[in-house]
């Protein structure tokens, strides 16, 4: 369980993605350099593995040299791509601490919230996860940062007195 | 304003599309309408129009003419507008766009401004898409950020620079002094990035990790404070204080204990507490334990802390949870190698996982399972294993047979339970295994001859319940063929009895033959074990003899082939089908045609080698002959085992004209005795003594006659003791007039020093007659090889 060099990382995560239970894309954060190809490939093959599963299963999969990391929560899933050295077990809570998050910040959270406000949904998660990695394991904190950040969003007024560049 | 009120607008009317072509049409004016907005510059509405794009781009459509965009925003001095653009950057502009080093001098500035919020999303999309280019040049930045600022940026930083490392090695060096300052900070989010960053640095480079193991008391001590630590709202997850460090720290720990003693030893109390102390009822605590249970098993700790992890790992298998069940036999799979014995103790509840529904946690309680089975458990084992193999999914089939053969073969208590198993195997999963599982089985009952009755009687009962499973029908078919008087016979000890009759065996045997499930090479083993049962029925044999002709016009050439010899076998050369039929003798399990499925290393057995009954008899036949010729001798009662003379003989592809073989041999000039002389036909013998035991008996036969003679073959008998090895004729035509003759040498070896006598038996054709005699040879006189004789 090394990691060696060349970018050869054996302890991150690859990808994280949402999806409908439909197959239905909702959001995708990418870990590493793909091509838009082999993007989709991915996703495709791995909702497929995942659509197929029936309730109750065992949340981890073996899927060609990754782990797959999955929960379903309503009509969402929530799905990780990792290497073969990661702890699952913390994974699923750091799947569950997101769904947490959305939840604060949009008020018992549902689909549509995820579908109308897409943008909110990526902010939020780059306030809790850089580069593939934990960045703030605090959720008062994580709370704290999209509101003040939020309030820096200029009114229409504000918009157009800033100069442009 | 945020963008969203005119997102919201036109997702809303995507998603009242009925039809993938309304859909189409919608977006395509969306994305006219967001390209023209796009090129009127500043109006205030470009970052909805870039949102509105890269909602686009999610459902999976073009989006590339928004990179320049994200570019152009990401300079905005809005923060709407930055957001959003370096939102798109990280969604547009992976490192493989050109247009990505563009944002390069924006990331350079906005790591500078003053609010925390706009160098935020600098360090993120840096982290998140930074080519190597772009890690290089802003590298010093970011070293910069990680001393100076306040934590909400130091803990960005540190994750951007773990990425930075990841892209640009040879930058480590830059960080490491920062690196180890970092563990020292109280904010969880910089301790947790300070650990990632430490991590990546050790993995890079095994100077650095040596430097970061004096680090591991002070981890250690912050591991505890975390563990002992009272309620902390802030961090806790389910009774756990901040799993997600604790899990980084125990992964840093790992790596810094393994292969080093000292290490080691200053972390093992702490693991020890952790392990006990951690409760895991709720999955943070089992994430916590598992780490830990992952960190002791892969530093050098004390075999009681060893022990400890193994009984965590044991209790997960006893969890509810079926997840912790899956990682706690992916765990024990790693170790079962190394503490065997501790694995082993709880096999119980590993094979009890067998039966959970879920297909993934099948899958390692079978991977777990095969490695667990020893020469101890075998018997209880395979039982469970049996039983999965009929109920488990279909995509473990072939990994459950091929495990449960290679542990028969390993550790199987009898030959009996070895073939029973095997068959048990094929009626339930034939289609799943090998191919080369038939010609193994096949070995394997021909090595256990005691239990040929057995084996014949299970194979039968099998073959007329079910005929799909080829390999079992392939099987049944040869054993039915090889040992089918057994099958007759009826009563067998282990067996309840079964009255078969030869009607019963010739219709499963027809069935098969014209059942549309049987494969090819299935039919043919069919059709051989029908020729072979010829010889071993007694009633039915015309009804072998028709099934064997209609095939003699089948489609399928093999079969055609086969039947056309068989055939042959019953009308040219019925008196040599005996001998080319018999019960064949044990195969070696490494003979070289046998790997192959082939068992063309004997040549009396046609079965799945091309059959060449003509040849093969000429060599073969005199063997049975012996043994009615021994009965006469004085009632040796050799079984019906052919003598080792003609299967040592070279096999003859060649037509009837053999006589190239006798070319090296010699005729030594020792004198000739005749021995016979009727008809024209006179026999002479000339013997040679090799050794003390071994003589050389050369049989010279010639003929007087004004015909020729045909079809000349000779047979020699030998008292039962000594061994006797006829080499092939020089021919089977001897001229007339004495104008040639034909020569057979006979290799006697007489171990026992008994008195040599020889029996020969001649048959041959003139003018159309068939003709046959017998001599006797008394004795071989050791000195001169004088032979007496006397003439029947």
């Amino acid at each position: 369980m090394r990691g060696g060099a060349g970018g050869i990382q054996l302890f991150s995560m690859r990808f994280l993605l949402l999806f409908s239970r439909q197959g239905k894309l909702r959001l995708q954060k990418w870990f590493t350099a793909l091509s838009d190809r082999d993007k989709k490939k991915i996703i495709r093959d791995v909702m497929q593995m995942v659509l197929v599963r029936p309730p109750k299963s065992c949340n981890f999969l073996q899927w060609r040299d990754l782990k797959i990391v999955y929960r379903r929560y309503a009509s969402l899933y929530f799905c990780c791509g990792l290497e073969q050295g990661d702890n699952e077990l913390i994974t699923l809570e750091l799947l569950h601490r997101y769904v947490e998050l959305l939840d604060q910040y949009f008020g018992n959270v549902c689909e549509l919230d995820i579908i109308f406000n897409f943008e909110k949904a990526y902010f939020i998660l780059d306030e809790f996860i850089i580069g593939g990695e934990v960045q703030e394991t605090s959720k008062a904190s994580v709370a704290k940062s999209m509101e003040e950040a939020d309030s820096l969003q200029e009114t229409m007024e504000e918009y157009l007195n800033k100069p442009t560049y | 304003m945020t963008p969203s009120v005119r997102l919201q607008e036109m997702i809303r009317v995507i998603r009242s599309a009925r039809t993938q072509g309304e859909e189409r049409g919608i977006i395509q004016r969306e994305c006219a309408d967001i390209r023209s907005q796009f090129r009127q510059g500043d109006n205030g509405e470009r970052s909805h129009s870039l949102a509105k794009l890269l909602y686009v781009h999610m459902l999976g459509y073009p989006a590339h003419f928004g990179q320049m965009e994200c570019v152009r925003l990401i300079a905005s001095p809005r923060y709407s507008e930055k957001r959003i653009g370096y939102l798109g950057a990280m969604m547009l502009l992976d490192e493989k766009q050109d247009a990505s080093l563009l944002i390069t001098n924006s990331i350079k500035n906005d790591l500078s401004h003053s609010s925390q919020y706009v160098q935020s999303l600098a360090l993120c999309t840096l982290a998140c898409m930074g080519s190597a280019e772009m890690c290089r040049d802003l590298a010093p930045e970011i070293e910069r950020l990680l001393r100076a600022s306040h934590s909400y940026i130091k803990k960005k930083a540190t994750l951007c620079a773990v990425h930075i490392i990841r892209k640009v090695p040879e930058l480590a060096e830059l960080f490491t002094p920062s690196a180890r300052t970092l563990l020292s900070e109280k904010n969880h989010g910089v301790l947790h990035g300070a650990v990632v960053l430490i991590t990546e640095l050790c993995e890079r480079n095994p100077d650095t990790l040596v430097q970061f193991r004096k680090a591991v008391p002070e981890l250690v001590q912050i591991m505890k404070g975390l563990v002992t630590s009272s309620y902390s709202p802030e961090h806790n997850v389910a009774g756990i204080s901040d799993p997600f460090l604790q899990v980084r720290i125990l992964r840093l720990l790992r790596i810094l204990g393994h292969n080093n003693d000292t290490a080691s030893d200053a972390m093992n109390d702490l693991l020890a507490q952790v392990a006990t102390n951690t409760d895991s009822s709720k999955t943070a605590g089992s994430a916590v334990l598992y780490e830990t249970v992952l960190t002791i098993m892969d530093i050098n700790s004390e075999s009681g802390l060893r022990v400890l992890a193994v009984n965590i790992l044991g209790r997960f298998l006893l969890n509810n949870d079926r997840n912790i069940r899956y990682i706690s036999m992916t765990s024990l799979q790693k170790i079962v190698q190394t503490d065997h014995n501790a694995v082993q103790r709880h096999r119980g509840t590993i094979v009890d996982c067998l039966k959970d529904q879920d297909t993934s946690v099948k899958r390692r309680a079978l991977e777990l399972s095969l490695a667990l089975v020893s020469a101890v458990n075998i018997r209880s084992m395979m039982k469970e294993l049996l039983i999965f193999l009929s109920v488990c999914p279909p995509e473990l089939r072939s990994q459950t047979a091929s495990g449960i053969f290679n542990a028969a073969e390993r550790y199987s208590p009898s030959k009996r339970w070895h073939i029973d198993t095997i068959l048990h195997v094929l009626t339930t999963a034939g289609g799943d295994v090998r191919d080369e599982t038939v010609p193994n089985l096949i070995q394997l009952i021909t090595t256990a001859s005691e239990l040929h009755c057995y084996t014949v009687h299970k194979l039968y009962r099998a073959l007329i319940k079910d005929i799909a499973q080829q390999s079992l029908v392939q099987v049944a078919c040869w054993c039915i063929g090889e040992y089918g008087d057994l099958l007759l016979k009826g009563e067998c000890e282990e067996i309840e009895p079964v009255q078969v009759t030869e009607d019963d065996i010739l219709d499963a045997l027809e069935t098969v033959l014209q059942s549309h499930m049987s494969s090819p090479a299935t039919r043919g083993f069919a059709l051989t074990a029908t020729m072979k049962l010829s010889t071993r029925i007694t009633d039915n044999v015309d009804r072998i003899r028709s099934i064997v002709s209609i095939y003699g016009s089948c489609i399928d050439l093999e079969l055609q082939q086969r039947a056309v010899e068989y055939n042959a076998l019953f009308k040219k050369y019925d008196h040599m089908r005996a001998a080319v039929l018999e019960r064949m003798p044990v195969m070696d399990k490494n003979s070289p045609g046998h790997t192959n499925g082939d068992t063309s290393g004997e040549i009396k057995e046609p079965d799945t080698s091309k059959p060449k009954p003509v040849e093969a008899g000429l060599l073969s036949e005199p063997a049975s002959q012996v043994c009615d010729l021994l009965d006469l001798l004085g009632g040796t009662d050799t079984p019906l085992q052919p003598s080792p003379a003609p299967t040592s003989t070279p096999t003859t592809t060649s037509s009837a004209d053999l006589l190239d073989l006798l070319g090296g041999l010699e005729i030594k000039p020792v004198p000739t005795v005749s021995v016979y002389e009727k008809n024209g036909l006179s026999l002479k013998i000339q013997c040679d003594k090799q050794t003390e035991t071994e003589v050389t008996v050369t049989l010279i036969a010639s003929n007087s006659t004004q015909n020729d003679i045909t079809n000349f073959t000779l047979q020699a008998a030998v008292p039962k003791s000594v061994q006797l090895q006829m080499k092939a004729p020089s021919g089977n035509v001897i001229p007339a007039h004495g104008l040639g003759q034909v020569t057979q040498t006979v290799l006697l070896n007489n171990p026992n020093k008994v008195s040599l006598k020889m029996r020969i038996r001649v048959a041959y054709s003139n003018q159309g007659a068939m003709h046959q005699d017998t001599v006797q040879i008394d004795s071989f006189p050791s000195a001169a090889c004088q032979p007496s004789f006397s003439p029947l």
